[in-house]
């Protein structure tokens, strides 16, 4: 607090003592000579007055003139002195100074520079931030006065690496060695970029620095790898929880009635299209609320993929009970149907679906660490749905008749469970979360007739390594594969990635051909 | 004692069977080429190059029928990855046919067109031998089998079965399709092989060629049938369609149900990797896209709409779905998607023994009026 106070008082005290710039300072802003000019704007830009701003505001303004030996600012019909800022008396026949291109960018730079120097903390804040792309070394002396007078935490952090990055280029070695220890605190690629010079003699011929400099390029080295890897398994997580939502529903199903339904995939689509549907819907009657249509589609997607899956269930899965190998060709053939019926009715295009705005952008944890709200909110939405299934399987009566069915059943038969309509209701219930799955979708990849079919093998292999009818099974196994497959391909890239992944999966199948979380016992089919 | 190895062979099939294959080898060898050869183009009875082309890559997919059926209807084992057995035997014929080309190719080089756009400088370890017939006649059968086998005997012995096995032969051949498709692998990329020039020194689009190629791939159709029916017959054939009705009593029985498995599953790798072998130089490319899953799954179709578990069928089915598909394309491209996914719910919920046991009951229902 006190410091704060001293600070203030500091700050106030040196504003008071430079209420007006030295005539002599201003003048050579319209001498004839560019460099005299620009020599000139770099002097006052050193000052930090405010004073200087209006100054030089007004030369980029062209309405700084030259009458006789006095600078002044004409505005309108009004005339004031260009060292104090007194209105004058009009002058005679003012001359404008030349204001070339080169003046004209000297001037962009010094305005922003003196920007640090802003009373409105944002405006101060903004231009640090933006200064850290493009700090010269002669900003020095001026960012050394900006750190003296900043008050606020977080400029002054940024500030001191842009003094820095100003100072390395300084002729005295300990100010650089000092520079060097204060950039080695961050994580950013541009820093590491200008460290990179001076790990070599003919950037750096001072040892010590150069040492120094060398271990802070792999001190950013090392945070930027974890960040990296951070960010990688992030969007392992993110492409995990897509992965369980197409998962759920396949292992409910396979669970309960012991057959592969090769159109899950498309009903992956379905959901994505209905998500599709409702954007159409909104833009169209309540383009205020668009950023509505998202939530507004969930449920549409979860009916509509349900509305599908029962329809299927009812005219073909019911009639292959017991013959689980041409179910998978029946189901392989209503989802060539789906496709084309899509493809008919949409397009054969991908179609367009934009993330509403409150999902746009992202958490910025480390400089080039991003975390993007889209996946955020989709890593939460599997969370949640995932919380509902598990609510739905073990709390309520539909969930114990599932759980009935799928350990045994002609006995839960024989008890009184209705078999057939908890069939029907367990494959509305997977194709549903399967639509929920494409609400998800839509909103990180493309929208086409195609989609299903990319997802279809991945979410089998969650299946099969998760172990069938096993809610947590799917679970660690969706979000291990993601993570995994996203991990590896930060390495080895995509196409390696998946294939060791599934040769992995191979393997694995042989140690326990009955995935992680097996049901235990010991039966003879 | 046993008997002699040709009547064993020569009793596979019954007498009305051997009459329609010699016919069936008397259209291909000797009507067709007259027919193709005799006649000019604008004559009623001239067969078109187009017509020889697409029976001759129609009998190529019945011998993946074929060997399908071993597995899935004598075995009672769905494989989705027939597709990558025989891609792996067009594509090891492919290598011979692209190192045919010689230097006629665009650049001129002595490696393939390909090689020399990725910059490389010398063929790389798996293309040696790549331009002896011989070597690569092995490589054919090798290839596929090695790769059945290795993935068969860890599946069989673990005791996958069912939807399982059939999914994880569909990420086999989805792995193995991902890897064709990289520059890297050494196999053409997207584009894998095409413009070949030659075969065994003749030109590959000359008719004789053609024709040579075509009676080539129904000897080994009618071949494969009588071999397939022999096996069927056999003690091995009657174990393995013990296997698939009731394993688990095979097994108490004494028998170990993963060689018979095993084998056939071999077996039926290696006839795809020669239809595979046959159907490149006629159609003329090969490309990673054979290796994609909805083919493979194509393949079990023509088996379930001939009807599995006979050997006949299959070759029914394909020529049926084939036909259809290339009627389908040219006519109402956007419709045969609606038609193949039909085909596959209605085979399967209404025709489980497929047209051949349609064709049997109707028999019945008119042996039954006739009495």
């Amino acid at each position: 607090m006190k410091k704060t106070l001293i600070a203030l008082l500091l700050s106030l005290g040196s504003l008071s003592a430079q209420a007006a710039l030295d005539p002599a300072q201003v003048r050579p802003l319209a001498a004839e000579d560019s460099s005299d000019k620009v020599a000139a704007i770099r002097q006052l830009t050193q000052t930090a007055d405010p004073d200087a701003v209006r100054v030089l505001k007004a030369m980029a303004e062209d309405s700084l003139f030259l009458a006789g030996d006095k600078v002044v600012i004409i505005d309108g019909d009004k005339a004031f002195d260009g060292a104090t800022g007194e209105a004058i008396k009009m002058p005679a026949n003012p001359e404008s100074p030349t204001v070339n291109n080169r003046i004209r960018g000297e001037l962009a730079s010094a305005l922003a520079a003196l920007k640090l120097f802003d009373a409105d903390v944002s405006v101060r804040l903004a231009s640090a931030q933006k200064l850290q792309s493009q700090v010269t070394p002669e900003m020095a002396p001026l960012l050394a006065r900006a750190l003296e007078k900043e008050s606020d935490a977080q400029i002054k952090a940024l500030l001191v690496l842009a003094h820095a990055q100003a100072n390395l280029a300084n002729t005295d070695p300990a100010a650089r060695l000092a520079a060097v220890k204060a950039l080695a605190e961050t994580s950013s690629p541009t820093i590491k970029s200008v460290l990179l010079p001076l790990t070599n003699k003919a950037g750096e011929p001072d040892d010590k620095v150069r040492y120094e400099a060398i271990a802070a390029v792999k001190a950013i080295d090392s945070r930027l790898a974890i960040a990296e890897n951070v960010g990688r398994a992030f969007s392992g997580l993110s492409l995990g929880s897509i992965l369980l939502l197409g998962a759920l529903g396949l292992a409910i199903t396979y669970g309960v009635m012991g057959i592969i339904n090769m159109a899950h995939g498309e009903l992956l689509m379905v959901g994505a299209y209905a998500t599709y549907g409702m954007q159409t819907l909104f833009r169209a009657y309540f383009p205020n609320a668009i950023d509505w249509y998202l939530p507004a589609a969930i449920p549409v997607a979860f009916f509509a993929a349900a509305l599908v899956g029962v329809v299927m269930e009812r005219t073909v899965i019911r009639w292959l009970y017991g013959r689980t190998l041409e179910t998978l060709l029946a189901t392989w053939g209503l989802s060539l149907v789906l496709i084309q019926s899509a493809r008919v009715l949409f397009g054969a295009q991908n179609v367009e679906v934009s993330n509403p705005s409150w999902m746009s952008g992202g958490i910025e944890v480390m400089p080039n660490l991003i975390l993007p709200w889209n996946r955020i909110i989709i890593v939460g939405f599997a969370m949640f749905v995932l919380f509902l299934v598990w609510v739905l399987m073990n709390k309520t009566r539909l969930g114990m008749f599932v759980r009935a069915v799928t350990q045994n059943r002609p006995m839960a038969g024989c008890v009184g469970v209705p078999t057939s309509r908890i069939d029907t209701m367990a494959f509305a219930l997977g194709a549903g979360i399967a639509g929920l799955g494409g609400v998800a979708l839509s909103q990180i990849s493309n929208v086409g007739p195609d989609m299903g079919q990319g997802y279809i093998v991945d979410s089998f292999m969650v299946v099969v390594v998760g172990g069938v009818g096993q809610l947590a099974g799917a679970v660690w196994a969706a979000l291990g594969l993601g993570i995994f497959s996203k991990l590896l391909e930060g390495w080895v890239g995509a196409v390696i990635a998946k294939i060791s992944i599934l040769v992995c999966i191979i393997i694995f199948i042989q140690k326990r051909p009955q995935g992680i979380f097996a049901l235990k016992g010991r039966f003879v089919e | 004692m046993r008997k002699p190895l040709t009547i064993r062979i020569l009793s596979a099939l019954d007498k009305k069977s051997w009459i329609a294959l010699g016919i069936f080898l008397a259209l291909a060898l000797v009507v067709i080429p007259v027919l193709h050869l005799n006649f000019p183009e604008d004559s009623a009875l001239h067969v078109s190059t187009y017509a020889i082309t697409l029976i001759g890559k129609i009998m190529c997919y019945a011998l993946v029928a074929v060997a399908m059926d071993l597995i899935w209807g004598y075995g009672g084992i769905l494989s989705l990855g027939h597709g990558l057995f025989f891609a792996l035997g067009g594509y090891a014929f492919g290598m011979y046919l692209m190192r045919q080309i010689g230097r006629d190719g665009s650049y001129g080089a002595d490696l393939p067109d390909f090689m020399v756009f990725l910059d490389w400088k010398e063929l790389p370890w798996f293309w040696v031998g790549s331009d002896s017939f011989g070597w690569v006649a092995f490589l054919v059968m090798a290839v596929p089998a090695v790769v059945a086998f290795v993935f068969g005997y860890f599946a069989f012995r673990s005791r996958i079965k069912g939807v399982y096995f059939s999914i994880i032969t569909q990420a086999l051949t989805y792995a193995a399709m991902l890897l064709f498709f990289r520059n890297e692998t050494g196999f053409g990329g997207n584009n894998g092989f095409t413009d070949f020039k030659r075969v065994l020194g003749y030109s590959i689009t000359s008719s004789e060629t053609r024709l040579v190629l075509f009676g080539l791939t129904a000897i080994t159709l009618a071949a494969t049938l009588v071999f397939a029916a022999w096996l069927v017959k056999s003690k091995f054939g009657r174990v393995l369609t013990a296997i698939r009705d009731a394993e688990s009593r095979i097994m108490f029985i004494g028998y170990n149900p993963l060689w018979y498995k095993l084998t056939i599953w071999v077996i039926s790798a290696v006839l795809c990797g020669i239809a595979g072998a046959l159907y490149v130089p006629q159609v003329g490319i090969i490309n990673p896209s054979e290796m994609s899953p909805a083919n493979s799954i194509e393949i079990a179709i023509w088996v379930a709409v001939g009807g599995r578990g006979t050997l006949i069928g299959p070759i029914i089915g394909a020529f049926v779905v084939n036909l259809a598909k290339s009627w389908f394309t040219v006519s109402f491209p956007e419709y045969w998607l609606f038609f193949l996914g039909l085909l596959f719910i209605v085979v399967t919920l209404m025709l489980p023994q497929g047209l051949v046991g349609l064709w049997k009951k109707l028999m019945a229902k008119k042996g039954d009026a006739a009495c």
